[in-house]
Formats: structure tokens, sequence, C-alpha cells
């Protein structure tokens, strides 16, 4: 499995600067959390990963491969999947819909198979239905395969949005705020999930979220950053006890 | 036929086998996974049967050991619980809903020596409380899915590898299996089937393979099923209702069993399968009419005003149907319009168009639901028994379908009621006993009937009507006996009714002090402008009792005896609360002590010349504050129609 490597970048728009020379390593086959307050520049370092923007200086590397200035396609081909932190899924379209077409990349008929419906198309979409619906049952989606994402509860639309993204068999998974707006127990659900997703689907984590408590208990290795700016890293028990974290999240002390 | 009474010379492993045999290459079992129904012939069932017995003989099950399966209903239950048979051990279910301390009495009951868990969830239960059940030697579990932590430890068996120590155990020698299912004796216990106590730790009773393929027999002797009927498979595996199913009914006929793909799915499963006949406890039968309602509710207007209008003639039909007489041609005609227009495509809807019976047994069912299944076309029937007679002593023929009893006794079962009062029942379904309890065996089985604690008469159609527990029955000052809870259920069966408390042991009369409920009582006020405050102002209101007083009389109207009847009552200022200790934890009334609470209302209720009386009541909040509110309580007298 391939190792994700950020070198000193930086991300500015204009005069501001979102991100300024930061270096992080996302360790194969681990959790990696990334934490910081509101607009320290945590999903930005996710969208420069995925391919959203382009960092202003810098280098990004996943094994090795360079993905400075690739696509998101690019990004996506190359195993790297996003859950979003707003959902973004088709709000009128059924979870296993949402879930088939998510593998569209990974399907390489023509239209006139389609037309025909036989060979080739129809024996990859039976192979695509196959793994959507492993997904659907590692992620326990099945009482709600049939409903329309619009219809379902928030808790529930977040695990289709993960979903979403493990259909795509990522090496690299990037969840942003996979937690936020849950109660205790769909949190409890998720971290599940999380934690099922590392250990059995071998998927390497990168987690953005604000609950700390969550974070302690299953990170790996956590860095934070504070106004675009890396102030610590280190395990779990490390980055507790740093002063600089302490301050940026609760101020002075 | 003589070749399907032959059968009950076989035990559950014998009678599987000799499936294999008749009918092979037909569809034994079907689960849902991963979106697909996936199919296991007879063939391939007996297969894997036959691996996991092997494969628990290597890991050390013997004859007369048990073990122990906590599972939602997946196949493996029962190639697990088979297999166990085969081998001479003893299969027991537990309810998935245990606590780990409730789990680990039990083991330790049973002396189980194996454990099969089909998740981590149930695995962790066991972990928790693994110091003090040391005669488990092994958990095998199911679904691998977080169980990558116990991996190294040599107290759990995965599935597969069970069946790979099975296939392993059998080496050459291919007649190892079928030389040890020779060995059953049909008298044999098979199977523990924990009984609900009210108290204290179950009871395990000891239910033999005569005991489950006896019933499979007689409940199709009375109903038909054909082979290729199917059966859904979602109650739970620890109650007799399920193992009557799944080795009594399919092994004697040769149904398929359907697993649904999660406990929250199986409403759509069982929409996609459309199952034959199915069983179930009043709760999903509500469920399931609360769904309909829901819907019509939200339906356009068309499709409301015509099943508002066809549910009207379905409840008439139904009242024919139900007693089996003739309808005249004009409703006949009509109900055929709104079954084919409406109640077709609606029971289509739920997965419940190929059903021929529906069975609701387990605890009293409105006659309302009876009649508003009969009238969409479905033929709900009540059937009554209990664990040690395999579940089924009592049940309705088909055209004979009266609410308020539970049936005639079933194909090959002897009923009579003894001196006291008490259901009796004898058939080859009678369990053995309970698991080392001697003395209450003895009390089980006294004089070779099977005593049910039930207390009921035999109707004037033969149909038996089930009055209560007969420690809970009372008797007037006449000696005559009433049951309280009979009465209650009548009452509570009134939506205006949400709770209510018979009085009347050793008194000339009964008199009930009545619950209304809020939420419906409250409504009906406001649409008749009646104004009110607070419940207890409502509870209070000459509206509200004359309301109640309408109910009571139509109750009296009704019941089968006349010192059943209700003469006087009262509407009680505040609803029964757990909290208060007026009702147990499962709803239940706490007589005694409600008696005791409310002994001025009871003085009241027995002394006819009592109008109203002022009674105070005093509340508590949460922070600890009390406070007493005075209220003028009336008492009514049910007048004679």
């Amino acid at each position: 499995m391939n190792s994700l490597v950020v070198s000193d970048v930086t991300l500015a728009f204009g005069g501001l600067y979102a991100l300024s020379d930061v270096n992080l390593t996302i360790q194969a086959g681990l959790i990696t959390s990334i934490i910081g307050p509101n607009g320290a520049g945590k999903t930005s370092i996710l969208n420069c990963i995925s391919g959203f923007y382009h960092p202003t200086r810098g280098a990004i590397r996943f094994g090795d491969r360079v993905l400075t200035r690739a696509s998101p396609h690019q990004v996506s081909s190359w195993g790297i999947a996003r859950a979003f932190q707003n959902i973004e899924l088709f709000r009128g379209m059924t979870v296993l819909d949402n879930l088939m077409l998510a593998r569209h990349r990974k399907l390489d008929y023509r239209i006139w198979h389609a037309f025909v419906y036989m060979g080739r198309a129809s024996r990859q979409e039976a192979i695509n239905r196959a793994i959507v619906e492993e997904i659907i049952d590692f992620m326990e989606l099945e009482p709600y395969r049939k409903q329309i994402v619009g219809s379902l509860s928030y808790g529930v639309q977040k695990r289709v949005e993960v979903a979403r993204a493990l259909t795509l068999e990522p090496q690299l998974l990037l969840l942003d705020e996979p937690m936020a707006g849950m109660n205790i127990e769909e949190k409890e659900d998720m971290v599940r999930f999380v934690l099922d997703i590392q250990k059995e689907r071998h998927t390497t984590v990168v987690l953005v979220e604000h609950d700390l408590g969550v974070v302690m208990d299953i990170s790996d290795q956590i860095y934070v950053l504070d106004f675009g700016q890396l102030i610590g890293s280190g395990r779990p028990e490390e980055v507790a006890r740093d002063p600089k974290v302490i301050e940026a999240y609760i101020g002075e002390n | 036929m003589a070749n399907r009474e032959s059968l009950l010379e076989y035990t559950i492993p014998q009678l599987l086998r000799w499936r294999v045999d008749e009918t092979g290459e037909r569809v034994a079992l079907r689960e849902k996974e991963f979106g697909i129904w996936r199919s296991l012939t007879w063939n391939q069932y007996y297969e894997k049967v036959r691996r996991a017995a092997l494969g628990l003989g290597a890991i050390g099950l013997e004859r007369g050991q048990t073990i122990a399966l906590i599972t939602d209903n997946i196949p493996e239950m029962l190639i697990v619980a088979i297999g166990a048979q085969s081998l001479g051990a003893i299969s027991a279910g537990i309810y998935q809903s245990s606590l780990p301390h409730e789990i680990a009495d039990i083991l330790n009951y049973i002396e189980a020596s194996l454990v099969f868990c089909d998740d981590q969830e149930q695995v962790d239960k066991l972990l928790e409380v693994r110091a003090k059940i040391p005669r488990v030697r092994k958990v095998v579990y199911e679904d691998p899915r977080g169980m990558r932590g116990y991996r190294d430890d040599d107290w759990f068996v995965f599935i597969d590898d069970l069946y790979q120590l099975g296939q392993a155990a059998e080496g050459n020698d291919a007649s190892l299996f079928d030389h040890l299912i020779s060995q059953g004796r049909p008298d044999d216990v098979c199977h523990l089937c924990l009984t609900s106590g009210t108290t204290g730790l179950p009871k395990g009773a000891m239910m033999t393979h005569r005991n489950y393929i006896n019933m499979g027999l007689r409940i199709t002797e009375a109903d038909y099923l054909a082979p290729t009927d199917e059966y859904m498979s979602f109650l739970p595996f620890a109650w007799i209702g399920e193992q009557m199913n799944s080795f009594g009914v399919a092994l004697a006929t040769g149904i398929t069993i359907n697993f649904p793909e999660s406990v929250e799915t199986i409403m759509s499963d069982l929409k996609e399968i459309g199952p034959h006949f199915m069983f179930g406890a009043p709760r999903i039968y509500e469920t399931i009419r609360s769904q309909i309602w829901l819907r019509i509710d939200e339906t356009y207007w068309l499709n409301r005003k015509c099943y508002h209008y066809f549910m009207g003639i379905g409840e008439r039909a139904a009242a024919f149907r139900m007693t089996g007489r003739k309808m005249p041609l004009g409703l006949k005609l009509l109900s055929w319009l709104g079954t084919t227009l409406v109640f077709t495509p609606l029971i289509n809807q739920l997965g419940l168009l190929r059903l021929r019976r529906a069975y609701t047994g387990g605890a009293a069912l409105g006659p309302e639901l009876f009649t508003f299944y009969q009238a969409i076309g479905v033929n709900l029937k009540q059937i009554y028994g209990q664990t040690e007679i395999t579940g089924i002593a009592y049940m309705h023929r088909d055209g004979d379908v009266r609410p308020d009893t539970v049936g005639m006794p079933l194909p090959g079962t002897e009923c009579r009621i003894s001196e006291k009062g008490e259901i009796l029942s004898r058939s080859a379904s009678v369990c053995a006993g309970y698991f080392k309890l001697p003395d209450k065996t003895r009390e089980l089985l006294e004089d070779g009937w099977l005593h049910s604690g039930d207390a009921g008469y035999i109707d004037e159609h033969g149909h038996l009507v089930v009055i209560d527990r007969v420690s809970d029955v009372m008797h007037t000052r006449q000696g005559l006996m009433f049951s309280p809870m009979f009465l209650e259920n009548k009452l509570k069966f009134s939506p205006y009714i949400k709770e209510a408390v018979i009085f009347g042991n050793r008194q000339d009369f009964v008199a009930a002090l009545i619950n209304i409920d809020p939420v419906i009582v409250g409504k009906w006020a406001e649409d008749r402008r009646i104004s009110f405050t607070t419940f207890m102002d409502l509870s209070q209101k000459t509206e509200v009792a004359d309301l109640i007083r309408q109910e009571i009389l139509s109750i009296n109207a009704r019941v089968e005896k006349d010192h059943f009847k209700i003469r006087r009552y009262a509407i009680l200022y505040k609803l029964l609360d757990v909290d208060d200790g007026e009702l147990t934890k499962t709803g239940k009334i706490r007589r005694e002590f409600v008696q005791n609470r409310y002994q001025s209302l009871y003085d009241a209720l027995y002394d006819p010349a009592v109008e109203h009386k002022k009674v105070s009541a005093t509340y508590q909040y949460q922070d600890g504050q009390t406070t007493t509110v005075e209220t003028e309580m009336q008492f009514y007298t049910v007048a004679e129609k």
C-alpha cells in the first residue's frame, strides 16, 4: 500500500493563505486524523489531496504518483476516494442507484452494448452490483437499499455518503467530518464502521473530525492545524499534552 | 395418510435424511444475502448438517450434552441445531436480547458445553461473563465481522472451520454420519425450550423429536400445506413458535423456509417472498394494520373513499365468512368488487396476497383486529397452547373464527377442563418435563395431563375460552368464578380505555376502576366542543362518564355469564404508572398494590349509596417537591338494560 506525502504545501487565494508550508505523511494502513479549530485549513488540505484545489506551492505524492496538479477524476482513479462533509448524493435517487452510479468509472461498455444489454454490459453491471451489495452489507444499509436518499435520516445519509466513497474500492479514504450532527448512538456506529474500514477492508483512513473524543480514541496519528499552519503532530496522547494544541483549542491557559 | 403417520417414528435428523431421498433437489432453505435470495436444496441442507454435526463432534460435543444458540434467524441456526441433534446432543435457544448475566445463568442451568453465536454482539456478551461459565468449552460464531481481535483465542471457532473439521473427521468413512443419526430414537430429548418465567430463571422444557414432528403433522392435518409453500422465519428461535415451524412443520411437509436479510428488512422481505402461512404475536398484526392505516391516510381521496366504503362491506362480509354462514347475493357481489378493486392490491403491497392462513398467539388480540384482517381477505386465526405442548393445543378452524375464543383442539389432542377450571391437555406433543426440575415436572404432568395453569371453559360451540391464569382468578361472594384479566382485556379493546382494574373478589358484584386514554378521549372531547383543562378535569366530565358507560354496557351485553357484568365504575383521576409502582415493568397491573393505594375508592365502589367523594391526590415532582390536589370523584352504577 502507498503512503501519502504532503510536502511544503501552500495554498493561497490572492493574499489569503489557507495553508502555509504544511508537511504531513499519511502512513499506509493507519487512521490519521487532521484536527484544528474552524477555518484552520482542514478541508483545504483534503481539497488539495483530492484535486479540487491545486496547491500554490509544494507537492503531494501518493506512492509514485504526483497529485499536485492532478484532476479529481485522476485522483479517484488512483485509489483515493472521499466522503464529503456536506452530503454529496443524488437526493432524488435510491441508495442503490447512487452507489451503482458511483462506480460508473469502472464500467467500460459502450452505448450500443447498453441498448442490447447483453454480453459485456450485463456482465459488468452484474459484477458492479455484486460489489455494491457487498458494500451495502458492510455499511448495513440493507433496509434502505430501495429508498430515496432524500427521505432518509441525516445519520443514514452520512452512511450512504461513506458507502458511496467505498464503492470505488479506494486504498485511501478521505472522511470529512463523518460524525458531524450525529447523536451518540449514530456516532458509535460510525466509529465502528471507520475501524472496520481500516482493519477489514485494509484501507488507509484520513479523518477530519471535530469530536475530539472520537479522534483521540481511534487515531494512530494526529496532525493539528491552526490558521493554515501545522502546529502539532504525533500520537493521540502526545498531541493531547502539547501546549500549543491546547492553546489553539481552549485559548490562553 | 399412512405414509404421514410413519413419520412419527423418525428423529428430526432422520426425517431430514428421508426428505433428501424424497425431494432432494427441491429448495429447503432460502436466505437473502447481498440482495439476492440464495437457495439451499434439501441435499445441500443435509450436507451442511452432516458437516456441522461431525465438526461439533470433533470439537467435543457428545451425546446428551447441550449446545446453546444465541442467534438471529439464519440458516445456520437450523444447521447447527440439527447437527447437534444428529449426535444425540441437545440444542437450546436463548433470546438475542438477553443480558450477559442472564445468558450466564441460563448457560449454567442448562449445563451448556458449547455456544453458537451469530455475530460479535453476542460473542461480546459471552466474553463479559466468561469467568462465570467454565462449562462452556467452545463458542462457534457465524459472522466474522469484527472478530479480528479474537482470532488467536482458541475458545472461538469460525463456522467455516467447523465445517472443515467435519469434513476431515469423516475422512474416508462415508457411513459415519449415517450410523450416528441411526442411533437416535424419536422419544429422545432433542431441544430445551426455555419458557419465560415471570419470576426468576426460565424453565427448560425438554422437547423430543416426536413432539415437534407430531406438531408439524397435526397442524397440517387441520390446515393443509403443500410442499411448494413458502414460510418466512422471523420469530425468535428461542420461542417455541419458530421451532414448531422450522423443525416440525417444515420437515413434516417439505415447505421452504425463508430467512430475512436482516431484522430491519423483514417487512420488505415478506413482500418479496409472499408466504403461504405465518405465525406471529398480536403485535405484528397491530403493526401491519397501522401501516395500512398510515398509507390509506396518505393516499389520494379516491383511493381513500374506496377503501372506507369497501371496508364497511368487507367487515359485514367477514362476519358471514368467520361463522361459515351464507352471504346474501348483494353483499356477495359488493364483497367481490371490494376484494378485486381494493383489498387484493392492498394485501399484495404487503406481501400477504398468497397467505392462506395467519395465526396469532401468545397474548389476547382485539376482536376488531380479527374482523379487520378477515375483511381485507387475510384469514387470521387464533391459536392457544404453551411451550410444553410444542406450541398449539387449540386452534380456530377455517370458517369458524370466533374472536372471543381460541378455537377447537388440534387433531390428536385431548383436552378437558379440570374441576378447578384449569385447562388440561394430552397429546404426543407434550414435552418430557422440565430440565433438572423434577418437582416442577411432577406438577406440570400430574396424572398424565399437561397442566396449563390457565383457567378456561368450553362454550356452546365447542370452542375453548381462555379466562386467565388460575392463580389470578377471583370468586364472587356467591362463589362464582370470574377473571379480572379477561374483563380488563375486554375493556381495553375499547379505544377510549387505556387501562382498567377489575375488583370483585368476595364481593356481590364486579366493579371497575377505569383509566381513559388521554389522547383519544381528549380528541373526542375536542371534536364535541367539551372544554377541559387537565387530565383530572377531563376524567370527571359527565360526557366522558357516559361514553365509558356505553362501552361497559356493550361489554355487559356480550359477556357469557351474568356475574361477569360490571355493575359499578369510576374513572380514575390519574393514569396508572410504572414509576408509581402501580404497574410492573412490562405494563401489568399490580393488583394488590393498586387496591391498597386506592382503598377509599374501592370502598366507595362497593357502597352503592356513594355517588361522589372528595379525594386528594399527592403528586411528587422530579425535584422531590410534592403538591396536593383535591378533586371530586364520581362513582356510577350501571343500570341493567
